[in-house]
């Protein structure tokens, strides 16, 4: 071992043994700190694991969606535009999509019911999201009850439980057959929610909007790049704003590290004395203190990190995840899988380290500079 | 202005930065004023004392610089998708005309508090502190850099627009974009390879007869400041396209990213960690007068000489292993 690190070494066991020797007062910056770092922990995952699920539903989504506008109002669209859209260079392919939400009063929340493209199942049965299944406790060939527009009830048949790749896009959903959807809502015939349009190449996708835009000027067209953008921009903004209030908290946190490192007790004070009169440098003495901060940085860091993934991995973020996720109330409640990335992780410590070790700075270098005389003297 | 926990990060570690250099630099002027080395007086013992607290912030300054250049470039290409157009990094700092200057002054401080503390460690190897002046001159240098970098970068994320229309590497790292970068795009391969063989080739020979002959110091400190942008323009010339194995793909950011493996990450901090070594030895030759520092500078010279050398090969050979086994020839056949 050079003798660098032994130096090292020797600091860093003195520094444990005198951190153990004042548990009280190291354990109560410790447990704050860890709680700041869970806090913005917490943020930061939830939003990460929102932005994979995200990613995960448009990785089907269609390249466009064409709706109706009636007065700046989202609208039936009519299902002759469809070869008209077909018509055109570079379209591969245009579906209608029938889609809609049921408020379920019982549930207290909203089912989205969605009709697959392809057909694919059959009148009277449906499939359902855990969601629906867990707010209306309902399995595979149980019947679910809804109350269509016209006044009647509906009865479904479970044929299956959707399974649960994406919580976040399938917990709400109810597919349901084509018939049953129209009867449900007493959906015109020959109207449809909006039209898919899928396009071959995917360089083309801007014009080909463009052009829809242009020969349907009663509809807007809504890319799969524009969604993702709006989703990132929401999440990244959310979380930003979660950050800016928290904020407040870690700005207190480091007024009262910096409280904690200037009011040195008697026994420190004589401590660092002793250090110094038996040969210490004022630099051995300042990386003591940092050795502290540093301690102290890591272990909260790796508390924190543990703290925010226990909160989402067994309590789904509860604490403000009604915020971040927006849907608040209406919502089935969904489990996200937490996702971690080392770029997350820079970004905790960018964001949480430095204001510590800023706070302690000044108090340690004071400290490290007494004069052994000064503290003796003291006594 | 865009919003998230990452500019938060950049934001508040710049403003805490700018804090403490701040109260480092009036430090420093107190300290360049006052300093009698001979004096005894309860100034001079404060004042000695107050050295400490400098080289501390310095040393926070240091590791916050380097991680706030990475996160800056992370977070610039995460924004991408934000802004229309851009497609990594490169289209995001293009966005607004700050963009650019906050990276190179980042690039630039990072630098400048490398040599800092280099020159602060030799200093408190002599008795006397032979180099109070020179450092604290520096430390006048950099601290306004600090705020500049500050200030430009709260300005880069304030005018960001979301949706705003910006250009993508593949454009902008083309030779139909600006003056510079078109002539370094435009560069003959052959020509930009012998280039950047021939400076890495003179900056490892200077270090090596450096640690053997105890010679040439200021040489090599020259040589290894011109191999940094060297080292860059290569980057942007020839070396990405290798990685890319696409010879019109030029960006030096999106070698940082999980598809090319994150092999930009060792690349720039061998090429950063090389060129502050290399530049704070050549910066010593110029330090070897002072009586007090005869035994520290040569030792500390040899040390720094050696991680140079040590950095810059590895980069070389970064570099040559990709041109050796890319699938794309842009010389030759």
């Amino acid at each position: 071992m050079t003798p660098g690190i032994a130096r090292y070494r020797n600091i860093l066991d003195f520094t444990l043994r005198a951190m153990l020797r004042r548990r009280g007062k190291n354990l109560l910056v410790l447990t704050l700190f860890t709680l700041v770092i869970a806090v913005f922990a917490s943020i930061l995952l939830f939003t990460r694991s929102l932005r994979h699920e995200a990613g995960l539903v448009l990785k089907e989504a269609p390249e466009i969606v064409v709706q109706r506008m009636v007065a700046g109002r989202h609208d039936l669209i009519s299902a002759e535009h469809v070869a008209r859209i077909a018509s055109l260079p570079g379209v591969r392919g245009v579906a209608p999509r029938l889609w809609g939400y049921y408020f379920d009063p019982s549930a207290n929340a909203t089912f989205t019911l969605v009709v697959p493209p392809d057909g694919g199942i059959g009148e009277g049965k449906a499939r359902i999201g855990v969601g629906v299944g867990r707010s209306r406790k309902l399995f595979r060939g149980n019947t679910l009850v809804m109350r269509g527009y016209d006044g009647r009830e509906h009865a479904l048949e479970i044929e299956a439980l959707i399974p649960e790749e994406s919580e976040l896009v399938s917990s709400d959903l109810v597919i349901v057959s084509e018939r049953d959807f129209r009867s449900l809502f007493s959906f015109p015939s020959g109207r449809a929610t909006d039209l898919a349009v899928t396009v071959a190449n995917p360089r083309e996708v801007g014009t080909v909007a463009g052009k829809i835009a242009e020969l349907l000027p009663d509809t807007r067209t809504v890319t799969r790049d524009d969604i993702i953008a709006t989703y990132q921009a929401l999440f990244d903004w959310r979380s930003g704003v979660m950050g800016l209030i928290f904020a407040s908290a870690l700005i207190s946190f480091a007024l009262f590290a910096w409280d904690r490192a200037t009011g040195l007790s008697a026994e420190e004070r004589r401590e660092t004395g002793i250090l110094k009169a038996i040969g210490w440098e004022t630099a051995d003495i300042l990386l003591m203190k940092f050795s502290e901060g540093a301690v102290i940085a890591l272990i909260s860091f790796l508390g924190g990190c543990i703290l925010a993934w226990l909160h989402l991995h067994f309590f789904w973020g509860s604490l403000f995840g009604a915020f971040l996720k927006g849907w608040s109330t209406l919502y089935p409640y969904f489990r996200l899988a937490p996702v971690i990335d080392p770029y997350n992780l820079a970004v905790l410590f960018m964001l949480t380290v430095p204001p510590y070790i800023a706070a302690i700075l000044i108090p340690s270098w004071r400290a490290a500079s007494m004069d052994p005389d000064t503290v003796m003297r003291e006594q | 202005m865009i919003l998230n926990p990452s500019i938060l990060a950049l934001l508040l570690s710049s403003l805490l930065l700018t804090l403490l250099v701040g109260h480092a630099f009036l430090t420093g002027v107190r300290i360049a004023d006052k300093w009698d080395i001979t004096s005894g007086s309860e100034l001079q013992l404060d004042l000695e004392r107050s050295t400490y607290l400098v080289s501390t912030i310095m040393n926070m300054a240091l590791v916050v610089q380097l991680l706030s250049l990475f996160l800056f470039i992370f977070t610039a290409d995460s924004l991408h998708t934000r802004l229309s157009g851009a497609m990594c990094a490169a289209g995001s700092l293009a966005a607004n005309a700050y963009g650019y200057p906050v990276l190179v002054l980042k690039i630039a401080n990072f630098l400048l508090c490398g040599i800092w503390l280099v020159i602060n460690h030799v200093d408190s190897r002599a008795y006397d502190y032979p180099l109070i002046g020179p450092k604290y001159l520096l430390l006048r240098v950099i601290a306004p850099l600090i705020l500049m970098e500050a200030a430009l970068q709260l300005l880069y994320f304030m005018s960001l627009r979301s949706r705003a229309l910006t250009t993508c590497c593949g454009s902008q790292f083309d030779s139909g974009s600006g003056p510079i970068t078109s002539v370094i795009v435009s560069l003959p391969p052959a020509f930009a390879l012998s280039l950047f063989y021939a400076c890495m080739a003179a900056v490892l020979a200077s270090g090596i007869i450096f640690l053997a002959a105890r010679r040439g110091a200021l040489v090599f400190g020259i040589l290894s400041a011109a191999a940094l942008p060297v080292g860059i323009v290569s980057l942007v010339a020839f070396i990405s396209p290798y990685y890319y194995e696409l010879p019109t793909h030029h960006c030096p950011f999106c070698i940082m990213q999980g598809e090319y493996g994150h092999i930009g990450y060792p690349l720039y901090l061998a090429l950063l960690g090389g060129g502050v070594a290399g530049i704070s030895c050549g910066v010593l030759a110029s330090f070897r007068g002072a009586e007090s520092l005869r035994s520290a500078v040569p030792a500390v010279q040899k040390r720094l000489a050696a991680v140079a050398v040590a950095l810059y090969a590895a980069f070389v050979l970064l570099v040559s292993w990709q041109l050796a086994f890319s699938s794309l020839r842009m010389v030759g056949g």
